[in-house]
C-alpha cells in the first residue's frame, strides 16, 4: 500500500484524500440532506398549499396561508404571548443568573453545592417538574398560596386564570433557565485575567461597582451575547410546560408559538396552514441569529 | 531619604511562608531590581506593596506614611503587569485616562448618560484628554491612541501600560516583568526606555524580573531574594563580585559560579590548589567550606606540570569567548572556565590542562551559604612546588 | 474597607446564596414531601413538610400500577442510547474529514452545518410525520430516533475540538501505515474523549427531556419516554391525587438527577463546554 502511494503522482495523492473524506463524510452528508435539508424545504414548499393528513390530494394556494395567519387571532394572540414569555424569562433568567454566577465565584465556601442547586433544574426532566410547580401553584392547597395566606394575603390562581397564567410559566421559565445562563457565565468569569482586576485596582476602582463597570462588564461581552442569543430562541422555542400544565388556556392566554403550530399540525393536521407558522417561527429564528453574527458580535469582541 | 520603606513583611500561604520578614528601603528617584528565581516570593512582594494583597505582619510607608492598612486605589502608586493588563474593550486613550477619570470624576460623573449632564464634569474630561494626549506625545504614541489593544503590537502595548502608569503622577511605581511578553531584539531596546522613563519620572522604583542581565544593567541596586528571603540588597557591580550569600553568588552570572568543597583545618586555614587563606571568623565546628570561583577567573593552560590538574571535557565556542568544561583530576568536580578564543586555540578537548586560580577572586562561604571573609596568606607558585 | 464591612458582605453573600437555593430547591422538597402525604393531608394545605403519616408506600403503589414506569424508563434509556450512538457515530467521521483531510466540498459542508444549527425539530417536524405516516413507522423506536441520527451540532463540537489536535499527530499515524479510518478510529477518537462526554451529556439530557417530537409520532404507551408517560399519567389521574403524582414525577425524575448529582462535575463542564462551542 505504501509501496504504491510512494509512486503515485502527487495530483491523485490529494484526489486518494478527497475521496476518503467523501466516504467519511457520506453518511452524514446523506442524513443531514434527508432529515434536515429536506423537510425544511418541503415546510417551505406546504406552506404554499392546503395540504391535510387524511385527504389525498393538495393545491398550491400561494399566499394564502399568510394572508389567514395575518387575520387569524390565535395566532396573533399566540405571537404576543410568546413575545411576552420572552421579554419576561429573557432578562430575568440573565441578570439573576449573572448575580448568582458573581456571588458563587467570590464565594469561597460551599461553592460546589451552591453550584449543583441551582444548576439541578437544567438536569431534571421539565415535564415532572411541571407538575410539580402546579402542584406549587394551585390556587386553594398549593404551597405558594397558603404561604400567601398566612399574611392574610389571597394568592392568585396563578395557572388556572388568565391573567396570570403566563407570569407562572415565565416564574417556572426561569426557574430552569437560570443554572444553565449561570455555569456559562462562571465560565465566562473564570476567563478573564485576574491581573485586570489588579490593574483596575491600583488605578483606582475602589469599589465593587466600579470594578463590574470597568472589568467584568466588558469582558463578560461575548458570553453575555451568546447567552442572551440562546435563552431568546429557547423561550421562543416554549412547549412543555404549556403543553404539560395548561394547554394553551385559559382562553387562549397561554397560546404559545410551538404549541399553536403543533395543535393545527398534529391535532388538526391542517399540515399546510401549520406549515405557513413554522416557516414563520424560522423566520424568527434566522432574524435572531443574524442579530446574533452581523450586529452585535462586532460590538463584544475586541481584537 | 527613603520615599518607600518596607519593615519587616512576612506572607505566608496554606502554612507555607512566602515572605521571611523582608525590609527593603528606597530612596527618591532610586530604581531597585528585586531578582530571583520563579517562586521566590518576588511578585507576592510586589503585589503587597501595591495593596492587592496584604501581609500578615510588616509595615509600608510612602512617603513616611504608614500605607499598610490602605487599598491598592489610595496608596498613589502606579504599576505595569507582565501581561499589560490593559482592558481590551477600550482604546489606548481611554485606557490611559482611566487612573485619572477615576480619581478626578465622582462616581455619579462617571456614570454613562447622566454623568455626562451633571455640572463640572466637561471642564475635568477636556483636562484629563489634554493629559493623556501630553503622556501619549512624550512616549511617541500619539498615532496609537484610538486604537484598541488587540490592533497593537506587543511593544506598543507596552508602552500604553506604561503611559497609564505614568501619567497619574504617582510617588511609586511597581513593575511585574514588564519585558518578558517582548522578543528578545525589543526586550534590550526596551530597557534603556524604562530606565530613561524613570529618571525623568523620579519616583523610587520597584522592578520585579527574573532575568539577571535586565536586573543588572537597569537598578541602581540589586535586591536578590530566594526562597522568600531577601539575601542581599546592593548596586549591581557589588552584588556580583562580593556576594555575600552563595546563593546569590548561584543566581548572578552566566555560566554559574563553580563551587567547590575543601576543608579547613583547625586553625582556620584553607589550601586549595596553590593557595592557603585564612578565614577570619570560622565557625566553630564546622570543617567543610564551599570555595566559589567565577569562570571568568580561572585560566587553564596546556601541560601537567600546575597543582591544580584536569582535564578538558567539552568546549563550547559563543563567538567573544569560549566556555572549557574541565574535570579535576584529584576531586573529580568539573570546573567552567571562560576565555579568550585567542587563549582557547591551542586547548582541545581531552587534553590534560593545568588550572590556575586568581587568588583574590576566590570567596569562600559556609556549608549553609553565608560567605566567610577570609586573606590570603601564601601564595606557592606552581612550578616551585612542581621541582621542590 | 475595614474587616467589619468585609464580614458583613461575606454573611449578606452567604444569605443570599442560601435563600436562592432554598428557593430553588422547593419544588424537589415539595416533591418528596407531598409524594408521602395522604390525599386528606394534602388537601389540609399545611406547610408543613414531615407528612403526618407516611404514605409514601400506597402513592409509590398507585404511581407503579397506572402506568408502566419500568416501560418508560426503559424506552428513555434505549432512545436516548440509540440516538447518542448513531449520533457520534456519523458525526466523528464526517468532523475529521472537515477538519484534517482537504476535499473541495468541505466549504459548503461548513455552510450546510451552520444552516442546520439553525432549524430544530420543530421545523421539520410536519414533513417528517407526513414521510413516517406513510411509510408506517409511527409508533416505532425508528420513529423516535431517526430524526436525531444526524446532529449539526455534534460535527460542529467534534469539528472545533478536532482542529486543536495537532496535524503532526496525524501525520505520525500515516507514517506508521495506517488508514484513515484507522486513524478516525485509533488516533482521533482516543484524543477526543472530553469532547464526546461533553456531548453526550448535552445529547441525553435534550433527549430525555424532550416530550415534543415523542408526542408528534407516539400514540402508544409501549413506545412512550418519560416525559409523554407523564403526559399520559396526569391524563389518567383526572382529579388531584397529587400524592400519587409527586410519587410518579419522583420516580421518572430521579435517574437523570441521581446520574448528574454522581458526575456533576462532568455534567456542569459538559453544559459548559457545548454551550460555549455551540
Amino acid at each position: 500500500m505504501a509501496s504504491i502511494a510512494a509512486e503515485m503522482p502527487i495530483a491523485s495523492i490529494g484526489r486518494r484524500e478527497a475521496r476518503i473524506a467523501w466516504l467519511l463524510a457520506a453518511p452524514a452528508i446523506t442524513l443531514l440532506f434527508l432529515f434536515i435539508l429536506l423537510p425544511t424545504l418541503a415546510v417551505v414548499i406546504l406552506g404554499f398549499t392546503d395540504f391535510e393528513l387524511g385527504y389525498g390530494g393538495f393545491r398550491f394556494v400561494g399566499f394564502e396561508n399568510y394572508a389567514e395567519l395575518i387575520s387569524d387571532r390565535t395566532f396573533r394572540r399566540s405571537l404576543s404571548n410568546t413575545a411576552i414569555y420572552t421579554a419576561i424569562v429573557t432578562p430575568v433568567s440573565i441578570v439573576l443568573a449573572l448575580a448568582i454566577a458573581m456571588l458563587i465565584e467570590a464565594e469561597t465556601r460551599a461553592r460546589a453545592f451552591f453550584r449543583t442547586v441551582y444548576f439541578l433544574p437544567v438536569a431534571s426532566l421539565l415535564v415532572a417538574m411541571a407538575t410539580v410547580w402546579q402542584f406549587l401553584f394551585h390556587p386553594t392547597i398549593g404551597p405558594i398560596n397558603t404561604f400567601f395566606a398566612q399574611f392574610g394575603i389571597t394568592g392568585p390562581n396563578w395557572l388556572g386564570a388568565s391573567g396570570t397564567v403566563l407570569y407562572g410559566l415565565s416564574i417556572i421559565g426561569i426557574w430552569q433557565s437560570v443554572g444553565f445562563n449561570m455555569v456559562l457565565f462562571l465560565a465566562g468569569l473564570t476567563a478573564i485575567p485576574r491581573e485586570l482586576y489588579a490593574a483596575a485596582e491600583v488605578d483606582g476602582a475602589r469599589s465593587w461597582f466600579d470594578r463590574f463597570r470597568l472589568v467584568t462588564w466588558p469582558m463578560l461581552g461575548p458570553t453575555t451575547l451568546f447567552v442572551t442569543t440562546i435563552s431568546i430562541i429557547n423561550s421562543v422555542k416554549v412547549f412543555e410546560t404549556v403543553k404539560t400544565l395548561t394547554e394553551g388556556g385559559p382562553n387562549k392566554a397561554s397560546e404559545v408559538l410551538l404549541f399553536t403550530i403543533y395543535q393545527e399540525g398534529f391535532v388538526y393536521l391542517r399540515v399546510g396552514y401549520a406549515s405557513a407558522m413554522t416557516v414563520v417561527f424560522l423566520a424568527i429564528l434566522v432574524v435572531l441569529m443574524f442579530l446574533q453574527y452581523r450586529v452585535l458580535d462586532r460590538k463584544v469582541h475586541y481584537a | 531619604m527613603s520615599v518607600l520603606s518596607l519593615d519587616n513583611i512576612t506572607k505566608s500561604f496554606a502554612g507555607n511562608a512566602i515572605l521571611n520578614g523582608v525590609s527593603l528601603e528606597a530612596g527618591q528617584g532610586e530604581f531597585i531590581a528585586l531578582v530571583g528565581p520563579s517562586g521566590c516570593g518576588k511578585s507576592t512582594l510586589l503585589r503587597i506593596v501595591a495593596g492587592l494583597d496584604h501581609a500578615d505582619s510588616g509595615e509600608i510607608a510612602i512617603g513616611g506614611r504608614n500605607v499598610s492598612s490602605l487599598a491598592a486605589a489610595d496608596r498613589n502608586i502606579a504599576m505595569v503587569f507582565q501581561s499589560y493588563a490593559l482592558y481590551p474593550h477600550l482604546t489606548a486613550g481611554q485606557n490611559i485616562a482611566v487612573p485619572l477619570a477615576m480619581r478626578r470624576l465622582t462616581a455619579a460623573q462617571r456614570l454613562p448618560f447622566i454623568g455626562d449632564f451633571l455640572p463640572g464634569q466637561r471642564q475635568i474630561r477636556a483636562d484629563i484628554q489634554r493629559q493623556v494626549r501630553e503622556m501619549a506625545a512624550s512616549l511617541k504614541i500619539d498615532h496609537l491612541l484610538d486604537r484598541k489593544p488587540g490592533q497593537m503590537s506587543g511593544g506598543q502595548r507596552q508602552r500604553v501600560a506604561l503611559a497609564r502608569a505614568m501619567v497619574r503622577r504617582p510617588s511609586v511605581f511597581l513593575m511585574d516583568e514588564p519585558l518578558s511578553n517582548l522578543d528578545a531584539n525589543l526586550r534590550v531596546h526596551a530597557r534603556g526606555e524604562i530606565v530613561e522613563l524613570h529618571r525623568r519620572a523620579g519616583v523610587p522604583t520597584l522592578y520585579v524580573t527574573h532575568d539577571q542581565s535586565e536586573a543588572l544593567s537597569m537598578a541602581d541596586r540589586v535586591a536578590v531574594m530566594i526562597g522568600g528571603t531577601l539575601l542581599q540588597l546592593a548596586p549591581p557591580q557589588e552584588i556580583y563580585d562580593d556576594p555575600a550569600h552563595i546563593e546569590v553568588a548561584r543566581f548572578l552570572g552566566q555560566p554559574r559560579i563553580n563551587v567547590l568543597e575543601t576543608r579547613m583545618d583547625a586553625t582556620g586555614l584553607v589550601r586549595f590548589g596553590a593557595l592557603t587563606l585564612a578565614v577570619e571568623t570560622a565557625p566553630p565546628s564546622e570543617r567543610r567550606v564551599l570555595i566559589g570561583v567565577r569562570p571568568e577567573f580561572v585560566r587553564l593552560r596546556p601541560g601537567t606540570d600546575g597543582i591544580l590538574r584536569a582535564r578538558i571535557e567539552r568546549t563550547e565556542f559563543l563567538g567573544s569567548e569560549v566556555i572549557i568544561h574541565a574535570r579535576l583530576d584529584a576531586i573529580g568536580e568539573t570546573i567552567v572556565a571562560r576565555i579568550a578564543p585567542a587563549d582557547a586555540a591551542t586547548l582541545s578537548t581531552g587534553m590534560p590542562v593545568s588550572v590556575e586560580i586568581e587568588p583574590s577572586r576566590m570567596m569562600l562561604f559556609a556549608t549553609t551559604g553565608e560567605r566567610l571573609r577570609a586573606k590570603t596568606v601564601a601564595i606557592a607558585s606552581s612550578r616551585e612546588r612542581a621541582h621542590g | 474597607m475595614t474587616a467589619h464591612s468585609l464580614a458583613f458582605g461575606r454573611i449578606l453573600r452567604f444569605g443570599l446564596l442560601s435563600l436562592g437555593a432554598l428557593i430553588f430547591l422547593a419544588p424537589y422538597i415539595f416533591m418528596i414531601s407531598t409524594a408521602g402525604k395522604a390525599q386528606s393531608e394534602i388537601f389540609s394545605s399545611s406547610l408543613s413538610l414531615i407528612p403526618e403519616q407516611w404514605s409514601f408506600a400506597e402513592n409509590f403503589t398507585k404511581a407503579l400500577s397506572r402506568v408502566s414506569m419500568p416501560t418508560l424508563l426503559m424506552n428513555g434509556v434505549i432512545v436516548c442510547a440509540l440516538i447518542f450512538i448513531v449520533q457520534v457515530v456519523v458525526a466523528i467521521p464526517c468532523a475529521y474529514a472537515m477538519a484534517k483531510l482537504k476535499f473541495r466540498a468541505a466549504r459548503s459542508m461548513m455552510v450546510l452545518v451552520m444552516l442546520g444549527l439553525l432549524v430544530p425539530i420543530h421545523a421539520t417536524a410536519l414533513p417528517l410525520y407526513v414521510a413516517f405516516d406513510r411509510l408506517s413507522v409511527l409508533n416505532s423506536y425508528t420513529a423516535l430516533v431517526a430524526p436525531f441520527s444526524i446532529s449539526v451540532f455534534a460535527i460542529f463540537l467534534f469539528l472545533q475540538f478536532f482542529r486543536a489536535i495537532p496535524d503532526d499527530l496525524i501525520h505520525a499515524a500515516r507514517l506508521d501505515g495506517m488508514s484513515e479510518p484507522g486513524i478516525v478510529a485509533r488516533v482521533i477518537v482516543p484524543n477526543a474523549w472530553p469532547a464526546i462526554t461533553a456531548f453526550a451529556i448535552f445529547s441525553v439530557v435534550a433527549h430525555w427531556n424532550d416530550l415534543f417530537w415523542p408526542l408528534v409520532v407516539v400514540s402508544n404507551q409501549d413506545f412512550a419516554t418519560p416525559p409523554l408517560g407523564l403526559l399520559y399519567f396526569r391524563a389518567a389521574e383526572a382529579g388531584d391525587d397529587y400524592g400519587a403524582l409527586m410519587a410518579a414525577t419522583l420516580i421518572i425524575t430521579l435517574p437523570l438527577v441521581a446520574a448528574f448529582l454522581i458526575a456533576q462535575k462532568r455534567f456542569v463542564e459538559g453544559i459548559t463546554m457545548t454551550g460555549l462551542k455551540g
